[in-house]
């Protein structure tokens, strides 16, 4: 007897490398649910401010109501402060907005990018209630575990442990960075069910935010 | 609540006296809808089932919203029929302010994605696929429009969409032989072809079919119709026959 | 005005010595100086007017409207405060989505003004309110055809072949008899009602008007709508010339 499920797990893979002066933001189109395609043209990246991005990767749902919730706080904010939210401000946002349904979940795997205050890239990643870091890069969702020890192999991030901490971002130039997120996309693809398709690629720089779409695997 | 599941869909949850769907009760089978040259065509059965039993042969699961939608429902038919009675309200405050504005597809659709998601936040969803079709007039010509919301509140659009078995046995064959520029005939055609594979497969659907379009000029819906069905293949006569390791 | 001074007009809930609701009747002269209201029951349909004064050139054409649907088929001019008006209208709306939610019907137009003047009687009853300072006109078609009513502050409600409120209600009603309501299309109407807004019009008081047309007939589907535009230039164009006509005897 079917029985009421108020989850689904609806799939995608999100990217997000910082760089000195730069961020890329990555997701996969793919809208999945079991063994079926939903869609394969599904945008889960979301514009919150100028230079800021978030993907988001697990209950459609759940993702759409917290991107239009944090597009909605975002406008609350400029019109208070006259100013657009910092990326380090919408990461603390989210972390709240997460955390605030403890107990009943979004159940959404984010990974905010953008340039913080210095114009440095930044990059926080988050689990599905709440808690977060910001690191140099990351990927969440179902692709995550496939892609993690690729970007770590390749991105050689600083150890956190080591004092005094170093700076977090990759050396790679932007159109490196770029092709390493083409990569491990076309990578996962072979191997995650629930990515594929195409993959969007929004990158943030001082001049602005450029997007290009680039197809994957589409079995 | 009985082990065959046949017992009423309410049952208390929750607080005392409160009561809300726990599993659906009589049940509406696959939408099938996608964009042609001139607008949306949107098809399913007339049946609706209570487990599986065939309970009504002669129900209107497309129906149309406002002047520039359809849609079209799977699932339980009850809360079908209550969303069709908040679109009606919709498009009536809509309607009264008469001032030459009106709701398109797009809005009736985020509408619904937004009543299914905050139905599923109280765990007290309204259990259906929805699909919403429609044409309107833009800024930039006419925009045709096909989205779908499921229970809940996941929602998309696409070219072409189908719910419940549909998903599994439709979609394979519009992803191959859909196109944008389908005339009316071609879209009916594969729209049937559709219809016959899941009237062969789907055990619950019936032969008895409903279409509509929706277009710049507005919506029809057709009436009922049933389709020519051939059970003389030799694969539904001799169904082992050729499969090895089968008795 | 006798009443004033004796204290008998303070409040809906004191009568006067002679039976009178003072505040019920001062509501009522809210709405005799506002612009005319007019509405007539043709043999097809219903024809609402409305001479919308113009109390500054910068106000935007179309905005403060004093014509609005009630429900599908059925519509409301207001005479009076429009601010109250718009409390009734919306009180008349959510009786009849509630009606056809209840009984899966529209709701019928006499149900519908008896319940309307039930609600603006109510505010009559009790100290703490203020009695509406506007009075309605209200058309609609249901199953026995096409229905005009007119509902005034005190609560008052009668049914009506042509009804007039406002400034100019005398010369509107003196207008209106002269018509053969049952011969009359709600086309030809329009252009009576337009000729009739037109003529009580007082160009000398009141400086310019907009005029408000809508109507509920089977040209219009039975549904409660604006008068679409080319028939109200029309019916605009066919008032000017008649008043022109007029001034040149």
């Amino acid at each position: 007897m079917a029985r009421f499920d108020p989850y689904e797990n609806n799939g995608g893979t999100c990217v997000a490398v910082a760089g000195a002066d730069y961020c890329v933001v990555a997701a996969d189109t793919r809208l999945s649910v079991g063994y079926s395609i939903l869609s394969r043209a599904h945008s889960k990246i979301a514009h919150l401010a100028d230079k800021c991005v978030l993907a988001s990767s697990g209950f459609q749902g759940d993702i759409k109501a917290l991107q239009k919730n944090l597009t909605a706080k975002e406008l609350v904010y400029e019109h208070n402060h006259n100013k657009k939210m910092s990326c380090p401000a919408m990461a603390q946002l989210l972390s709240n907005t997460l955390y605030y349904k403890r107990f009943f979940p979004y159940y959404a795997f984010n990974v905010l990018g953008g340039l913080d205050s210095e114009g440095k890239g930044c990059v926080f990643t988050y689990d599905a209630v709440g808690s977060y870091e910001r690191t140099g890069y990351s990927a969440q969702g179902t692709g995550a575990t496939l892609m993690m020890p690729v970007l770590d192999n390749q991105l050689k991030s600083p150890s956190p442990l080591l004092l005094p901490a170093r700076d977090a971002v990759t050396p790679l130039s932007e159109s490196e960075a770029v092709d390493l997120v083409k990569d491990v996309f076309a990578s996962a693809t072979e191997r995650d069910i629930y990515t594929g398709d195409s993959v969007e690629i929004v990158v943030i720089n001082s001049s602005g935010t450029h997007r290009e779409c680039i197809e994957l695997r589409k079995d | 609540m009985d082990a065959c599941g046949t017992q009423a869909a309410a049952a208390a949850a929750g607080g005392e006296g409160t009561q809300r769907t726990l599993y659906p009760y009589v049940t509406g089978n696959s939408v099938i809808a996608m964009k042609y040259k001139d607008g949306v065509i949107m098809a399913c059965d007339t049946g609706a089932s209570y487990g599986s039993t065939l309970r009504y042969k002669s129900v209107e699961r497309i129906k149309a919203v406002g002047k520039h939608s359809l849609i079209g429902g799977s699932g339980e038919f009850s809360d079908f029929q209550e969303i069709l009675r908040y679109l009606d309200e919709l498009t009536l405050s809509d309607h009264m302010w008469d001032d030459g504005n009106s709701l398109g597809p797009k809005e009736i659709h985020a509408y619904l994605t937004r009543v299914m998601y905050n139905r599923r936040n109280k765990f007290d969803p309204l259990w259906n696929s929805l699909v919403l079709g429609g044409v309107k007039k833009g800024p930039k010509g006419d925009e045709k429009y096909l989205g779908m919301v499921n229970m809940i509140g996941t929602h998309f659009e696409d070219n072409h969409l189908a719910t419940g078995f549909g998903n599994h046995m439709a979609i394979p064959i519009l992803r191959a032989e859909w196109r944008e520029d389908m005339t009316f005939e071609e879209a009916i055609k594969l729209i049937e072809k559709c219809l016959l594979v899941l009237l062969y497969r789907d055990r619950s659907s019936i032969n008895k079919f409903q279409i509509a379009k929706i277009t710049t000029e507005g919506s029809t819906i057709y009436p009922p119709y049933a389709l020519k069905t051939n059970w003389g293949f030799s694969a539904f006569e001799n169904p082992s026959k050729g499969a090895v390791g089968t008795w | 005005m006798s009443s004033i001074g004796t204290g008998y007009d303070l409040s809906v809930t004191t009568f006067s010595p002679d039976g009178r609701v003072f505040q019920v009747e001062y509501a009522g002269k809210a709405v005799d100086n506002s612009g005319t209201i007019v509405g007539i029951k043709c043999k097809d349909g219903i024809v609402l007017g409305v001479e919308k004064l113009i109390t500054s050139k910068m106000i935007l054409e179309g905005s403060n409207r004093r014509l609005h649907s009630v429900h599908r088929n059925s519509g409301l001019a207001v005479a009076g405060l429009a601010a109250d008006g718009r409390q009734i209208v919306s009180r008349a709306k959510s009786e009849a989505a509630n009606y056809e939610k209840v009984y899966g019907e529209p709701m019928p137009v006499k149900e519908l003004a008896d319940r309307v003047a039930s609600y603006v009687h109510l505010c009559t009853l009790y100290w703490w309110l203020r009695p509406f300072g506007c009075g309605v006109i209200l058309g609609g078609y249901d199953r026995d055809g096409p229905q005009l009513y007119m509902i005034e502050p005190s609560g008052l409600s009668y049914k009506y072949f042509g009804a007039a409120l406002g400034k100019g209600r005398q010369a509107a009603k003196t207008e209106i008899e002269k018509l053969k309501l049952s011969e009359l299309t709600c086309r030809e109407g329009i252009v009576e009602v337009a000729k009739i807004i037109y003529g009580v019009h007082d160009e000398a008081k009141d400086k310019s008007f907009e005029l408000e047309l809508s109507w509920v007939c089977d040209e219009s589907n039975r549904q409660h709508e604006k008068v679409p535009n080319d028939l109200l230039e029309q019916a605009k164009a066919a008032a000017q010339a008649a008043l022109e006509e007029m001034d040149a005897d």
